[in-house]
Parts: structure tokens; sequence; C-alpha cells
């Protein structure tokens, strides 16, 4: 085993230098909390995503004539077939809840500033490239949800000016979703995203570890001072990869994979949430589902993409709302100017201004699943429904744009009072 | 053979034709996977004309029809129905049908039909495409207390009176198509086919 492990050392002399610097001896704050479990679980879904999707496509028939009963044949004839698939499923869920909570932490601790902006741009990356493979996945067991979903998110690209009606038709290979378009989807699902999410997380990672990681105080211990009990070079408030924040993600881990198992095992659908009724029914080009909602991950975007009317005789306004609201965290690094990172130091206008942002984003989220026009009626007896719902809508959509446009203000303008930042994180010794 | 002397501008041209030589083989060579995405003919012969048979669809009915796969709405229009047309104008976004790619020329008119009571229109929303529930009946629906009959989006929302013509302050932009047609007989007319072109 040593001289194998010297044979590779003599050929590739980086490899093991390489590894202790973005593994084993990755130097992290060592004032981590519960908010940072979330990285390492992405990765852990991802791995998930990735092998349960390999077994699926040994019986899945990529075809619109099959695709509905291979996935039913995968559910009631396949040796645990039923697991993978809810596996799978449940996984993808999950990885939106792991990867939001991830996306709530950087904003909340200021992880896209200075000088992390690359980190957080291949994030964003990721979450766009994330968002189109989960699309495309629940393309292809062509249920009716499945098949309108499709139709629903291809038809956005139909409100551009001239190209969109040929660009619908390009995306589709046909005039409605057919087995043209499922058979792509799954070429893009299972190949070409899945390499592209891979070498993202790659650049995301090796960006992050370029820099290193910040904190829930927002210090830098990079510029503090050195020397701990391992290296006397390294950040005195920094820890070793190996084996502090393995163990500590392993935690995390076992606490996950609690709450995905009891999901897998007695609320797979998780009350037609995670996988939607009307999706046990095949695909029919001509009756539509009562309700056509997205999963429920997409909701809050596409609640913006419902709550913006059209004018001046094209739908476009909507779909660059939807795009806008995504673009919008993409550009938050250059529209906070604010010098202090966490929300523990910042001014109290900014502290309400991200509970606006949870409020309005889950106050979307419950309008594009379909909540409010279910409790509106039960709720405001008499009243006309659908003005109420527009209105609630619509406020969150300015409510959640405002916290962009407030952001950009508050810390242009320097209007932002904050806390003096320590010069080392609170927790040391 | 030894270049005493760099010629930096020899070589820069060179360099640059070679990569706008290179470029040009990339861009052809990305052509065909492009196109691969189009329709294929199989796609497209899927998509010839239809013709259907209208005589059991009685007054105040719809049939849904068929037509490169896009649910194609043909309605049997009462008196009544009719008559209610005239007075939705003011509530509707294009009462005129101006504009002109949502039907031909021989449908520009208040019923948007070649014949008045036979509306034929290609029923997905011009929103975001879902399909339109038929709603005939002159009567308060939840959506609108004022309803005179026609064609409701579950997905939006979005209202259509019975010529397909789209209500003010929804989120949908047009008219619903009306696809090309023609009367082969009283009782069959052809989907896909205008009346000049079947002479």
């Amino acid at each position: 085993m040593a001289n194998l492990f010297d044979w590779v050392n003599e050929r590739a002399p980086n490899l093991a230098p390489t590894f202790r610097k973005h593994m084993t001896e990755y130097y992290a704050p060592k004032n981590f909390n519960l908010w940072y479990y979330f990285g390492s679980l992405a990765i852990l879904v991802l791995v998930n995503q990735i092998v349960t999707g390999i077994f699926l496509t040994m019986n899945y028939k990529t075809s619109a004539l099959e695709a509905f009963n291979s996935v039913e044949y995968i559910m009631r004839d396949v040796e645990w077939g039923w697991l993978i698939r809810y596996m799978h499923s449940t996984g993808a869920s999950l990885f939106f809840v792991v990867v939001f909570l991830h996306m709530f932490r950087g904003i909340m601790y200021g992880s896209f500033k200075r000088p992390r902006e690359l980190v957080w741009i291949l994030g964003m990356l990721i979450f766009l490239v994330l968002m189109a493979e989960a699309f495309m996945g629940y393309v292809l067991p062509w249920g009716n949800m499945s098949f309108w979903g499709a139709k629903v998110i291809i038809s956005l690209f139909g409100t551009i000016p001239y190209i969109g009606p040929g660009l619908v038709e390009w995306i589709m290979g046909d005039f409605l979703p057919a087995d043209a378009t499922l058979n792509r989807f799954f070429a893009l699902h299972v190949i070409a995203l899945p390499l592209v999410l891979l070498l993202l997380v790659v650049l995301h990672l090796a960006a992050l570890h370029e820099v290193g990681s910040n904190n829930p105080d927002g210090v830098d211990v990079k510029h503090g001072p050195k020397g701990n009990r391992w290296d006397a070079s390294k950040p005195i408030d920094a820890i070793p990869f190996h084996p502090y924040y393995t163990v500590k993600d392993l935690v995390g881990v076992g606490f996950f994979l609690l709450i995905a198992a009891f999901i897998i095992f007695f609320a797979p659908t998780f009350g037609g949430w995670f996988l939607e009724h009307d999706n046990f029914t095949p695909a029919n080009n001509l009756v539509t589902p009562t309700h056509i909602k997205p999963s429920w991950y997409f909701t809050p975007f596409y609640a913006i993409l419902r709550m913006i009317p059209s004018f001046f005789g094209t739908a476009i306004w909507g779909v660059i709302g939807m795009f806008g609201s995504i673009l919008m965290l993409a550009l938050l690094p250059w529209l906070d100017r604010g010098e202090v990172r966490s929300v523990r130091f910042r001014g109290m206008g900014y502290r309400i201004a991200l509970a606006v942002l949870v409020i309005s984003f889950l106050s979307l989220g419950a309008v594009g699943a379909g909540v409010t026009a279910e409790l509106i009626p039960e709720w405001f007896p008499g009243a006309d429904a659908t003005t109420l719902e527009n209105a609630f809508g619509r406020v969150m959509t300015v409510a959640y744009f405002g916290f962009f446009i407030f952001i950009w203000v508050y810390t242009h303008f320097g209007l932002e009072k904050t806390k003096p930042v320590p010069e080392r994180v609170t927790t040391h010794d | 053979m030894a270049n005493e002397v760099v010629d930096h501008g020899r070589r820069r041209f060179l360099t640059v034709t070679t990569a706008v030589v290179g470029g040009v083989g990339v861009v052809a060579a990305v052509v065909p996977f492009i196109k691969s995405w189009e329709p294929s003919a199989r796609a497209k012969a899927a998509g010839a004309p239809v013709t259907v048979d209208i005589s059991a669809i009685d007054a105040g009915q719809k049939v849904t029809f068929a037509w490169r796969s896009l649910p194609v709405f043909v309605v049997n229009r009462t008196k009544d129905q009719l008559a209610q047309l005239k007075g939705l104008e003011p509530r509707l976004l294009d009462p005129q049908s101006s504009n002109t790619e949502q039907q031909p020329k021989y449908a520009t008119n208040e019923t948007r039909s070649i014949k008045p009571e036979w509306l034929v229109v290609i029923g997905l929303c011009t929103h975001l495409g879902c399909v339109p529930d038929f709603v005939p009946d002159i009567k308060p629906e939840p959506f609108d207390a004022n309803w005179k009959g026609g064609f409701y989006c579950p997905c939006h929302k979005s209202r259509y009176d019975l010529s397909g013509r789209v209500f003010s302050g929804v989120p949908a932009p047009k008219n619903l198509p009306v696809p090309p047609y023609h009367f082969v007989d009283d009782t069959h007319i052809q989907i896909g086919v205008d009346p000049k072109e079947a002479g």
C-alpha cells in the first residue's frame, strides 16, 4: 500500500497536496453553525441523484408511448424500484430545500460579498442549471402535469418578440410537447446538464477554497492573527476540515437522512407537493389539469410570472419579471454596497428587509402553488377572489423586488448604521 | 533559413485569419446540431390538414378536434349567445380583431367566423397555452358575476367571449387564434386549408 502511494506520488507529486488543500487540510473558520450544513448536504443529495438516476435509466423507456408505463413498471414490478424512484423524486425536492437554505445563509451572513463574488456567481449558475435539470426531470414520467408543465414553461419562450413562436417549435421539435421533446429532455437531463452541474460544483468549491469560507460573524479570518494549533501560518480562528467539519457534517448527514427516510417511506408524494396528483394520469394533450402548477420549488418565481399582467399586446413582462427575480439574486454582490457582511452587525433596516424578503418569497410560493386561491374564498366569502389574490400577489412581488432596490439605496447612500465588527470571530477560545 | 527578423504584422495576420477560418468552421459544424432540434419530417407530415364532420354538433355545443395535435374548438353558437357579443365589446381587449395575426381575413368580423354560428378557434390560451374550459351558459360564474358565456382558462384565469375574444385585465394578451379552415359542404369543414386554396 505504501509502495503504491509512493509510486503515484512520484508520478503526480501535486495530487496529495491538492487533496490536502481542498479536503482534509482546508482551513475553515471555527465558528460554523447549523446554517453551514447545507453545502455538504447539497453534495450528498447530488450524489444520491446521480446514483439513483443511473439505476432509474436502466428501466425507464424514453418514448411518449412507453414512458408513463415504464415509470409504473419501476414502481410496481422492479425489485426495490419504488425505493430508487422515491429516493430520486424526494431527493429532487430536498435538493431545493437544501439549496434555498444554503442561499439564504449566503445572503444572511454576506457570503456573496467581496472577495466571494465569483463563488456566488458560480452558485447562481448552479441554481439555474439545477432548475433546468429539475424541470426536465419532471417531464420524463410523461404524466399529465409533466406534459402541461412542459407546455407552459416552453411557451414562456414564445413571448419573445419575433423569434418566439419559432423558438418554441425548435425547443419542442413538434407543434406540441411530443416524443421528440421527451427524448431531447431525457438526453439533457441524464447527460448534458449533470456534466455541466458537476463542472460548476467543482468550480464553485475551487473558487471558495481560493478565498476561504465566510462565517456567521462575517469576520475575515484570513486577514486576522495567524498561528493555530496545527499550522503557524494558518489563521488562528480556523480549523482543518478533517476531522472537525467532516465529523460535524456527519451529524448533519445523519439528521438529514432521518428526515429524508421518513418522507421516502411514509409521505413520498408529500401531500401532492413533491409528486403532484395530476401526474399520476398519463399525458393528454386535449385535457388540461384543473390547476396547472409547477413543482413547489418553482412556485415563487411562477407567481411573479402570473402576477404581472400583459400589456402592449405581449405577455413578455411576466417572463422578464420571473427571470429578473433570479437575476436580482445574482446581482446581489453589486447591489449591496455595505462593508459589513454578517446580519449580526448590520443595521436594523437590513434585518427588516431580510425578513420582508423571506415573507415575500414564501407568500409568492403560496400564490404560485394555489394555496391562496383555495384560502381566499374561505376567509373572505363573497369577495372577488381573483382581485384579492392579484392584489396580494402583486404586493408580494413588489416586496420581493423592493428588497433589492432597498438594499442598494440603503447601502449606496450610507443610510445603514452598522455595529462594529470584531477583530476575531466572537466564539474564539 | 533562420528568420533573423520576426515579421509581427505577418504573424498577426496569420493568427487572425486562422482564427477566423477556424471560427467559421466551428459555426458551420454547429448548424446541423441546432437544425436537428427542428420538427422532423414525420412531425411536419403529421401536421397535415384534417376534415371533420360537424353535423352532430347541436346548437350551444362545443366539440374539440385535433389538428397538428392542437385542440381545435368547433362551437355551434345559439342566437342568444351571438346576441351577447356586441354588448361585451367595452370589456374586451381587441373587440374588432385588429391583431391580424390572430385570424385569417375571412374571419376578421364580429363573430370571427365564416358562418356566424360556427366558431372555429385553436383552444390554447394565448397566455401560456393551456386549454380553456368551455363555459357557455349566460349566468353569473365565480370568476365573473356578469358572465355572458365564453371560455375560461383554469391555469391563470384568462377569459374569452364566445368569439374567442380576450377580456381586458387578464394575463392573456391576444384573442384565441382562428386556424385556416373552410367549409367543404354544409356539414364538413377542413382545418388547415384556406377557402381560397381549396378553390
